[in-house]
Parts: C-alpha cells; structure tokens; sequence
C-alpha cells in the first residue's frame, strides 16, 4: 500500500458552495504536497460537467434538463432564489477578493489533485465520459474510491 | 525583515483563502532550496495558514512584518 500521506473528498453535492468548499480543501491539501482525490459521485458531476445538455431516455433527458450541469451553473444550498442567489452569492465573493469556482478548479488541476467520476452515478443520470471536462482521469466505482480512502490520512464527504 | 533578503516576491494582496496558499506552493516548486520566498498577504487568514503549510510541508517560517495594510511573510525552500 502506498504511503499514507493522502486527501480523498468524496463530492456527493452540486451546490455551488459545496464545491467551493471540496475544490477549496483539495487546492489547500495539494499545495500541501498530500496526494489528493476528488471522487465526483450523484451530483458532485455536476462539477466536472461541461454544461452541455445530457441523457439518452426520455427521463435521463428530463434530469439533464433540470439538472443540467457545468461549473457556473449551480446555486447555493440555501438562499438560491431561482437562480438570484447565485448571482448575489457571485457578488459577494468578487467584492471579497475570492476567487471563482472555475478558477479555483483550475488551481486544483494545475497542483495535481486527481478527478474521479463515479461510473454507476453516471449510469443512472446518463451523463457520458465526453459530457466531462477532459481532466478527468478515470470513470471508476466504489471500489477505488475505498482504495484511494484506505491510502489516504485525511477524509471528507461533502 | 532584518538580514532577510526575498529571491522572489509573491503578491498575493486582495486575494482570500486558498489563493495565498495556491499560489506559494506553485512558487515554492520552481525555487531551489535555500531560497526565500516573500509572500505579500491582507487575508487575515493566511496569517495562521503561511506557518501551518510550512510546518506540514517542513519548509522553514522565517517570520512576518506588517508592511502598511499588508504583511510580509517569508519562507525558505527547504532543503
């Protein structure tokens, strides 16, 4: 087994300071030299999505619809307004000197921190390996995020 | 700081948590080791963040001055 000195992050939420707060501890952990996971699982693609419009079904269609994914996308867990809490959220942050959550992504890629997508979840809402952003390294299940968790010191589900 | 002279200079004025730290790292990695590394910061929280990375990365903290509305923090590559 490789040495433990790793951060696994199993993203389950879309909600944008959700991700915020996973990309947030994945950068810090990385720039800390860790070896570092996101395991995007459910909702957490929505992260790794690149926006465009996905399913096959008539309900895989629907949920890509009302769903739909890609980073600039997605609202707060609270406060959302349809739409205005994003956009008050956004505000908010930019005054406050914090970075966007593309940016703040990209951060993540550049120090190296691995993206995972969890291939049953991808089964069910029907998004394809081309509906993801290119970075990401592998489609895999449940399996290889409990190897990665084992290998690791530090854990979180956000 | 007294008798501490920067290889290089890391302006990281207005940003806020984890770009400070984001942006040392990848700083830290082009540099060789002995070097010393002048992070310019407002974000009250690097002021705990810049020592705690040192300490789990095991470069060393040379310490900080507050420099009119900003700190200076300085980190040497390790070894």
């Amino acid at each position: 087994m490789a040495e433990k000195n790793g951060t696994t992050i199993v993203l389950l939420s879309g909600d944008m300071d959700k991700v915020f707060a996973a990309f947030t501890l994945a950068s810090s952990a990385a720039a800390a030299g860790m070896n570092t996971t996101i395991f995007f699982t459910f909702w957490g693609l929505k992260a790794i999505q690149k926006g465009n419009l996905t399913g096959k079904s008539f309900m895989g269609r629907m949920v890509g619809l009302m769903n739909r994914g890609g980073l600039e996308r997605q609202g707060p867990s609270k406060f959302n307004f349809g739409g205005m809490g994003r956009w008050m959220f956004k505000k908010m942050m930019a005054a406050k000197g914090v970075t966007t959550l593309t940016e703040l992504r990209q951060a993540c890629i550049d120090l190296g921190v691995h993206f995972l997508a969890c291939k049953m979840s991808m089964d069910v809402m029907e998004i394809k390996r081309e509906d993801l952003i290119p970075e990401v390294e592998d489609v895999v299940g449940a399996a290889t995020a409990t190897k990665n968790a084992a290998e690791s010191s530090v854990q979180y589900f956000i | 700081m007294e008798g501490i002279t920067a290889d290089k200079v890391q302006d990281s004025v207005g940003q806020a948590c984890p770009m400070p730290i984001v942006h040392m790292a990848k700083n830290m990695r082009l540099m060789s080791a002995g070097q010393v590394l002048e992070v310019r910061a407002d974000d009250e929280g690097a002021h705990a963040d810049i020592p705690a990375w040192c300490e789990q990365t095991g470069n060393p903290f040379l310490g900080e001055e507050p420099s009119g509305g900003f700190f200076k923090y300085y980190v040497r590559k390790k070894a």
